[in-house]
């Protein structure tokens, strides 16, 4: 008995815990690629950068906030700076879809065209990221480091195995909670909301209603933006800032977005659990998890690690592939690919 | 008698810079009344009414609604003067449900529109009851009204379907005309293309025979399924 608690609370600590605020994070970037796929009709291969740039800006914000001495208690001092940097991130969207998407949509231009405009965007912003805060490790979480430590854990339950909880994990699923509860009531009850809802699901129906394209366009953009700067910034506290960790994110992103339908934000979030469970499982050494599950005899002698983590990428590539080739609209029937 | 409430005048024109689809044709409908367009396919029948709508780019011609030159005008500005539109397919939100297709047809109206959406629901009361279902899982026949009931919202004065009956069942199809009928007896002028053309002639006051962008022949619905002419070519006998 005691050895099955222990070895949930391994599994929970090193699996679980960390799964669920990856996903989390996860969730909410594949929510900005779906939505710029479902309104503005291409794959926003800026994306990831994006989340670089709203991070940068959230962090240059902490970093003047904390030299004039204000902090936020136990929480991130970042929290207080997202708002300035979805502003300032809000504006950088607004900018680029004028000086570039704006063009091609006036052009009528092919989907594929958007996405190499995109990832233009992309490297653009790539190097405007590197120029302002350097391509290095940035850590900048303050507050209360845990919820609860393992060693606290332990003294508490008495068990020989710790589940740490770390403030930023919380942080990461309260404020996903919020936000997708947030977007939700947005596209399902307000006015503004439906309107795009509409946009997505018959463009010219949506003409013929009255509805104004390039305002469902500014209000994409600004969401996409508050979406992209927050995901980045959970993201970062949770692990660190590195533009080019970002950018890597990109496909797990899009893993998530279509497993769970572009176009889809529930398949979004759906997605998002779904990448996340399966990469840190299969990365994750399950050994000691084995050992207390395992009669002695059969205590495993590897690690039992699937894939070394260098490899974590290839887990969503695999699931990216499998689920094009057996159910390209994903799993809540978006739009196939 | 003066002149028609809409009128789409000696139209010429096509789609964008091809070539004329159009060719001095006229298409007028009265308030109240039912007009219907009918003709051989590929006769310009689904054109002639984007023609009226602002869809395609008039060469000659001019279109007025209520005396008013509407030539110039794009059809969303059209909505707003008071036209309403069901295109002949993806004419509803799929996605959406029953209610919020409405509320999308009632987009560019500001005021308190829950009237005009009881008065959609005594009209179709299917509707009403599949208002919370998306639009999209409904049959052929309910999303046709769906569509009607969206283009109802903006309260026009004109309606215009394009082949609302297509691919419906025959007994949808007289529970659809029926329901054009009792629309046009609210005042509100209908203006359709259909392929059912006896049908449709039944119920129309005024019938447009097209034929290659043409009028070939125009009269009351009557005069038109009474017309040896109209009856061998177009009728079957």
């Amino acid at each position: 008995m005691i050895d099955l608690l222990n070895a949930l609370v391994v599994l929970g600590n090193f699996v679980i815990v960390p799964a669920v605020s990856y996903g989390a994070q996860l969730a909410l970037g594949a929510l900005g690629v779906t939505l710029i796929y479902g309104i503005l009709r291409f794959s926003n291969f800026a994306h990831g950068d994006t989340m670089a740039f709203g991070t940068m800006a959230v962090i240059l914000t902490t970093w003047g906030l904390q030299s004039i001495g204000i902090g936020f208690g136990p929480l991130p001092t970042a929290l207080l700076a997202l708002p300035v940097g979805i502003a300032v991130t809000a504006a950088l969207m607004l900018g680029t879809d004028r000086l570039v998407y704006r063009f091609y949509r006036r052009a009528k231009a092919v989907p594929v065209t958007f996405v190499i405009a995109s990832l233009g965007v992309m490297f653009v912003m790539n190097g405007l990221v590197r120029f302002i805060i350097g391509p290095d490790d940035q850590r900048f979480a303050d507050g209360e480091r845990f919820l609860i430590s393992a060693r606290d854990f332990r003294t508490l339950t008495g068990l020989d195995e710790g589940l740490a909880i770390r403030t930023t994990q919380v942080i990461t699923v309260v404020v996903a909670v919020i936000v997708v509860a947030a977007l939700f009531w947005f596209l399902n009850k307000t006015r503004t909301g439906k309107s795009m809802r509409a946009f997505s699901d018959n463009e010219d129906l949506a003409l013929l209603s009255g509805i104004n394209p390039e305002r469902v366009v500014v209000i994409t953009w600004l969401i996409v933006a508050a979406l992209a700067t927050i995901a980045g910034t959970l993201y970062g506290l949770d692990k660190s800032f590195k533009p080019f960790t970002y950018f890597q994110l990109l496909l797990p992103i899009f893993a998530a977005a279509i497993v769970g339908g572009l176009g889809s934000p529930l398949g979004a979030i759906a997605g998002g659990f779904v990448i996340a469970f399966a990469e840190v499982t299969i990365t994750y050494p399950l050994k000691k998890v084995l050992g207390y599950l395992l009669p002695e005899a059969w205590e495993p002698a590897s690690l039992v690690q699937l894939l070394s983590t260098d490899y974590k990428f290839a887990v969503s590539f695999v699931i990216l592939l499998i689920v094009l080739l057996f159910r390209p609209t994903g799993l809540f029937a978006g739009k196939s690919v | 008698m003066g002149a028609p409430f809409l009128i789409g005048e000696a139209m010429t024109g096509g789609y964008g810079a091809g070539p004329d689809i159009l060719h001095d044709c006229t298409i007028a409908v009265d308030p109240g009344e039912i007009a219907v367009i009918v003709g051989p396919n590929g006769a310009g029948k689904s054109t002639g009414m984007k023609a009226v709508f602002g869809m395609l780019t008039l060469r000659k011609g001019s279109v007025r609604l209520n005396g008013e030159d509407i030539t110039a005008l794009t059809p969303q500005a059209r909505v707003g003067k008071g036209m309403g539109f069901v295109p002949q397919t993806s004419n509803i939100f799929t996605s959406m449900t029953v209610e919020e297709n409405l509320e999308m047809g009632a987009f560019i109206r500001r005021d308190d529109f829950s009237d005009t959406m009881a008065q959609v629901y005594d009209l179709f009361p299917i509707l009403k009851e599949k208002r919370l279902q998306p639009a999209g899982e409904l049959s052929g026949g309910q999303r046709q009204q769906v569509a009607v009931g969206r283009a109802l919202m903006t309260q026009p004065s004109v309606l215009m379907l394009d082949e609302p009956t297509a691919g419906v069942s025959p007994i949808v199809m007289d529970e659809l005309f029926d329901r054009i009928i009792e629309v046009a007896r609210t005042g509100i002028s209908i203006l359709m293309v259909e392929q059912n053309a006896r049908q449709a002639l039944e119920i129309a006051d005024k019938g447009y025979v097209l034929v290659q962008g043409r009028n070939a022949h125009t009269g009351t619905g009557k005069d038109l399924l009474a017309d040896e002419q109209v009856r061998r070519s177009f009728l079957g006998g």
